[in-house]
């Protein structure tokens, strides 16, 4: 089981959603978080004043699966942000980590059955 | 002969006879109270404008919000420039090409009525403002017909093109005393506050092009929902204030006819309101937040055509008359997988041809006797009921084909319907390269 964390442009969130439902992967946690890695921001304007945000708004992605879906989630992620980019850096990253145990809250069930 | 203070003033009273009679000669003196309900009721219909920019922003997506509520401001910009430039001259000028609009040249900047007073004591300015915000609502609430998915260009230059050839000719034939549905009848067709002209025609086409734009991405399928009830409910309560300068300032005086306006508007609202919650209770078994200002809209677009000639009673009927019509037309449009996706016809189209055909069953005694006494007899209500039948079915067709032809050929040359990928990013970050709610950002 692995856990895939995403952290992508605030804007392609539903692109990225509907191209991961086309994947078959339904199950997903989402929130706002904020951060910067090299990019120098997009700027953004405010009466006519360009700024440049020193934390951009970004959003984060949780994804647990098991190990033969890494890949088709990884692909639907990488895909679905490659439209629309415009090619600037910032376009975000995608951690993969290994995920000990999963326990299902209604029933009780854990591991592979609880993903 | 005793100098007394009254010698002065009988000197300096004779001094003016000469001029004041001849400025009488001219124009009627200034009607002050007339006057300060009119620029208050101009500012309560502005007023107005902003509160549907509140009340469309909260119901889009987060992402949507300003571009739903620059659809409002934009507006306020471009309707007004329009109205001074041309527009006044265009719906209240004498009749020209048969009567399609009116054109008075003098008026172009508005530069013929600097020093007018209007026969009901007003400075015509104030009359010029007052029928310059309905203008601006008209077109801002097409917009909620076609949210979240139009460009902003285009959707400039389509309300400016929508404003001169469907608005100004519509309120002219209605309003303007030389138009032929002002002169429809006994009476003239019966359109207090703008049920017609506002609702009626904005409804339809924002049904019209709706339907012509097409749907949003993944509608219906995906549930979208309001981003900020609160910042609607706070909209809704706007308009309704707002709602007293709309109808209560139509009487263009400062007096029982205003007084009269004023009170049914209020029933109407309340009626409607609670109509609303009572069909949803009984339907779903909740009485939403959202549902309750949608009946408070809906009785107020009904009563509005009406607040001149019916009573509370009669108000409070048409309130709940128009709630129970606009619910049923919003179930039966999900049904039909119409993105009308703020209920722009839903409400405004549907409550503003309930109150403008059913105010009839409800007019006061002495309208109907001066409407008998003016047609040299008698004068029923059937009679007024085809008069309105046909001023309705005349701003229906009058709107709906000129909507479509306007937008069939715009479209050839600027896309009015957004890209896929402005859709996908928001029209906020696409269009006007902000965003609603950063401040909640910890930057």
């Amino acid at each position: 089981m692995k856990l895939i964390i995403a952290i992508i442009r605030e804007t392609q969130l539903d692109q990225v959603r509907e191209s991961l439902i086309q994947a078959g992967v339904t199950r997903i946690t989402v929130s706002h978080v904020s951060g910067h890695g090299r990019m120098l921001a997009e700027n953004e304007i405010y009466r006519g004043q360009k700024v440049i945000p020193n934390l951009v708004p970004n959003i984060r992605i949780e994804i647990a699966v098991n190990d033969d879906f890494v890949k088709v989630t990884c692909d639907a992620i990488f895909n679905a942000t490659k439209a629309n980019d415009g090619g600037l850096i910032g376009s975000g990253k995608i951690f993969i980590t290994p995920l000990e145990e999963v326990i299902r809250l209604r029933t009780g069930e854990t591991g592979k059955e609880a993903i | 002969m005793k100098i007394t203070p009254r010698y002065f003033i009988l000197l300096f009273l004779i001094t003016l006879i000469p001029t004041s009679s001849l400025l009488a000669a001219e124009m009627p003196e200034i009607d002050t109270g007339a006057t300060a309900w009119m620029l208050t009721s101009t500012m309560l219909v502005l007023l107005m404008v902003p509160g549907l920019a509140m009340f469309y922003g909260g119901l889009v997506r987060t992402k949507n919000v300003l571009g739903t509520m620059m659809h409002s401001f934009a507006a306020m910009g471009i309707m007004t420039v329009l109205w001074v430039v041309f527009g006044y001259s265009m719906a209240f000028g004498p009749n020209i090409l048969g009567g399609w609009f009116g054109w008075n040249s003098d008026n172009l900047f508005l530069s013929g009525i600097d020093e007018t007073i209007m026969s009901g004591g007003i400075p015509e300015y104030v009359f010029s403002m007052f029928q310059a915000k309905f203008a601006i609502i008209t077109p801002a609430l097409i917009a909620g017909a076609f949210a979240e998915r139009v460009s902003f260009r285009g959707y400039c230059i389509f309300i400016a093109v929508w404003g001169v050839l469907i608005y100004y000719p519509l309120c002219h034939w209605v309003w303007a005393s030389d138009g032929f549905l002002f002169n429809l009848g006994a009476n003239g067709a019966i359109d207090f506050a703008g049920g017609t002209v506002v609702h009626i025609s904005a409804g339809v086409s924002g049904l019209v092009a709706a339907l012509f734009i097409g749907t949003r991405k993944s509608f219906p399928h995906l549930q979208m929902r309001p981003n900020n009830l609160v910042m609607t409910l706070i909209g809704a309560g706007l308009l309704w204030v707002g709602w007293f300068g709309f109808n209560a300032g139509s009487s263009l005086s400062s007096g029982l006819s205003a007084a009269q306006a004023l009170t049914v508007t209020q029933a109407a609202a309340a009626a409607g309101a609670l109509a609303w919650i009572v069909i949803e209770g009984f339907h779903l078994g909740k009485a939403t937040a959202l549902g309750f200002v949608s009946g408070v809209l809906a009785g107020l677009v009904a009563i509005t055509p009406a607040a001149g000639v019916v009573q509370p009673a009669g108000a409070m009927a048409l309130g709940v008359l128009a709630s129970a019509a606009c619910y049923s037309c919003i179930l039966l449009k999900n049904k039909l997988g119409f993105d009308d996706t703020l209920d722009a016809f839903g409400i405004h189209g549907i409550g503003g041809i309930i109150g403008a055909l059913f105010l009839t069953f409800f007019i006061r005694d002495s309208w109907m006797a001066a409407a008998a006494e003016k047609a040299g007899g008698s004068w029923t209500m059937w009679q007024q009921f085809g008069v309105q039948l046909t001023a309705v079915g005349i701003a229906i067709a009058y709107a709906a084909v000129g909507t479509l032809i306007i937008l069939y050929i715009l479209n050839k040359f600027v896309k009015i319907r957004s890209s896929e990928e402005a859709e996908m990013k928001g029209l906020d970050n696409y269009y006007h390269g902000e965003r609603g709610y950063g401040m909640v950002n910890p930057n």
